[in-house]
């Protein structure tokens, strides 16, 4: 019976090829649509939960004044706090995608298990590093302008270490040079990706911002991360009466915040996603509808030899089923293989997780299910007499 | 009891409001074995007749039975059952399947059985040389003729060996020596395989091959 079921979907190769070809189109939008969202949330879930982040109680854009890090620094419990202050420079006049951070010494001890120094620069002079720094960064810690790139930018730029770069400021004003002094890969499991640019906040600080240090973003390293809720309580306790209130989070839900800039744009995507998915509900209907229309005589030639109404519901909803959960397949496959790992506007490398592969396959397969439902109670429902009757 | 036994049956169509009586108190014995030749004008009811013997249609009224079944009374999967086990009917226009060659069209009534593939492939490859058609099984219906199309439409009426042949003017779409074949070809299923025939003609040289006439007139039966 299913021979029979594949037989009459090769009857009309044409149009069985047209609507599996349109919800591969429609299952292959919706996975890419699902892979940019689950793009935002690997990023948001790239931070950790472990480690606290500070901002500004009312926006990220607000920045606060350098001097906390030491009043943070005060609170019990706190091991270390570092900033990082986007930069947005253009490379080569061009915006590009690459990150730029200007980060304070002591980002590198507590991101030890996330990056790691896999080329670096002898220093000019003799330097001592810190005791908890990787004793590579030396050459890094001996220049003002130095920076470190990820392996990925080195690449993709074909830059060589010890190298100058010069960046185009937009938020910082002018024309900045650097230079290579080390290179860095991401550790299996750490935050971050190899594609950003890190360099001195002193640098930024002078140039940039007239002297007088201030950040987006302080991270907060605990000497106990069970303590982060009330750790972090503590530290907007101490900022509450301030000018500059905070909102402490874990680096987790920090990260998750930075997605929440974006607004509506989840939604909006998913409500595009389901409007491409009816659109094609419509369509493979119609198709369905269209297709038992025909065999009207042959499906009462079914039902004489013996053919149930039941019989004859399954066999019609198994073709739609068939069509659409191939297109799906076909297109959520291909979503996942085509768009696996290639860079999307900020976000660097995208992830389509299986889970949303298997939700697009799970929706072609119910929208076969939908979209055959008519045309097989249309066809269980065919009373003999009349589809065979013939006026002579 | 007579092997299909139709008693006082009345039918009736609904047409626009108007209830119109196609069949009115009808009642018709054919004992098993017989060839039964159903006669009449058209638009008398034949059709109708021949379709409550074979249980797709329902009377209004009255009732049927077939080989010792009374389907009257029957739900819709129960008669679907019954009729792949009893009925094997033969259309004017041999309604096969378009997309099937002629032994998957034969084997199509042999699904609804328990049965393996290797097995259904014998029956319907038996029924199909008995129709004289062994040599086209690959064949689809379109590279078939009218009487060789109408054959493999016996083919699968009988491969389910049922216990009542009906055809409904089997030969009205054929040229005369196609139709000749199958005339012949029904002639031997009843005096070789001794199946009950009962088949709706218009014309009354294939109406001599059976051993009774029946004529339908106005929803009744005269003789
Ligand atoms: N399904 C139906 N609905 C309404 N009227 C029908 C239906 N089937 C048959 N009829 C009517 O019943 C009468 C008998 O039809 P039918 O049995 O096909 O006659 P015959 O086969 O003898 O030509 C005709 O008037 C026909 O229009
Ligand atoms: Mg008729």
């Amino acid at each position: 019976m299913l021979q029979l079921v594949l037989i009459n979907l090769f009857r009309n190769p044409l149009r069985s090829a047209l609507t599996l070809g349109s919800v591969l189109v429609a299952l292959f939008l919706y996975s890419s649509l699902g892979a940019v969202l689950d793009s935002l949330q690997a990023t948001a879930d790239s931070g950790s939960r472990e480690r606290l982040a500070t901002r500004h109680a009312i926006a990220l854009t607000n920045f606060l004044p350098y001097d906390y890090k030491d009043r943070i620094l005060s609170i019990p419990g706190v091991k270390r706090v570092c900033t990082q202050v986007w930069f947005g420079g253009l490379i080569g006049g061009q915006r590009q995608r690459i990150t730029q951070f200007a980060v304070d010494d002591d980002f590198w001890p507590m991101y030890t298990k996330d990056l790691q120094i896999v080329e670096w620069s002898e220093p000019q002079v003799a330097m001592s590093v810190p005791p908890d720094h990787d004793p590579h960064l030396a050459a890094y810690h001996a220049e003002r302008t130095a920076c470190i790139v990820g392996r990925g930018v080195m690449k993709k730029k074909g830059w060589k270490l010890g190298q100058t770069i010069h960046l185009q400021g937009t938020r910082y004003r002018g024309g900045w040079d650097m230079t290579i002094r080390g290179v860095y890969v991401k550790l299996p499991g750490g935050s971050w990706n190899e594609d950003l640019i890190l360099f001195h906040n002193e640098y930024l600080v002078e140039k940039g911002m007239g002297g007088k240090p201030s950040t987006g973003v302080f991270k907060v390293e605990l000497s106990d991360p069970s303590q982060s809720a009330a750790i972090a309580t503590q530290i907007d306790a101490m900022f509450e009466n301030s000018d500059n209130a905070t909102k402490t989070e874990s680096e987790q839900a920090f990260g998750a915040g930075f997605i929440s800039m974006f607004g509506n744009v989840p939604f909006a995507l998913r409500v595009i996603g389901l409007a491409v998915v009816f659109t094609i509900l419509v369509i493979s209907a119609n198709t369905m509808v269209m297709a038992v229309r025909e065999r009207t005589s042959e499906i009462a030639v079914l039902k004489t030899l013996g053919f149930t109404d039941g019989a004859v519901f399954g066999m019609v909803v198994a073709e739609a089923a068939i069509l659409t959960t191939g297109g799906g397949i076909a297109g959520a496959l291909l979503a996942k293989f085509g768009l696996q790992g290639k860079p999307l506007a900020f976000i660097p490398a995208m992830t389509i997780t299986w889970a949303t592969v298997l939700t697009a396959i799970l929706i072609a397969i119910g929208l076969g299910m939908v979209s055959g439902f008519i045309p097989a109670w249309q066809a269980s429902r065919l009373r003999i007499v009349d589809a065979l009757r013939r006026v002579d | 009891m007579a092997w299909v036994e139709v008693r006082e049956v009345h039918k009736q169509y609904q047409r626009e409001k108007q209830a119109i009586t196609v069949l009115d108190g009808l009642s018709l014995q054919i004992e098993e074995g017989e060839f039964v030749a159903l006669m009449g004008p058209s638009g008398s009811g034949k059709t109708t007749l021949l379709n409550l013997i074979g249980g797709i249609d329902s009377p209004t009224s009255g009732d049927i039975s077939v080989a010792g079944t009374n389907i009257a009374r029957l739900s819709g999967a129960e008669l679907a059952r019954w009729r792949s086990n009893t009925i094997g009917y033969i259309f004017q226009l041999y309604n096969l399947m378009p997309v099937l060659t002629a032994l998957q069209n034969v084997e199509l009534p042999l699904l609804l059985h328990k049965m393996n593939g290797a097995e259904r492939r014998k029956r319907a490859t038996f029924a199909l040389e008995l129709v004289g058609l062994g040599d086209r099984l690959g064949h689809y219906p379109r590279q078939l003729s009218g009487g060789q199309e109408q054959r493999v439409a016996i083919a699968r009426a009988l491969v389910s060996d049922p216990k009542v042949l009906l055809a409904d003017e089997p030969t009205g779409d054929l040229d005369r020596k196609s139709g000749e074949e199958v005339l012949q070809l029904l002639e031997r299923l009843n005096t070789e395989f001794k199946k009950t025939i009962v088949m709706v003609t218009h014309d009354p040289h294939a109406a001599e091959r059976a051993h009774r006439l029946v004529h339908l007139d106005k929803g009744v039966l005269s003789a």
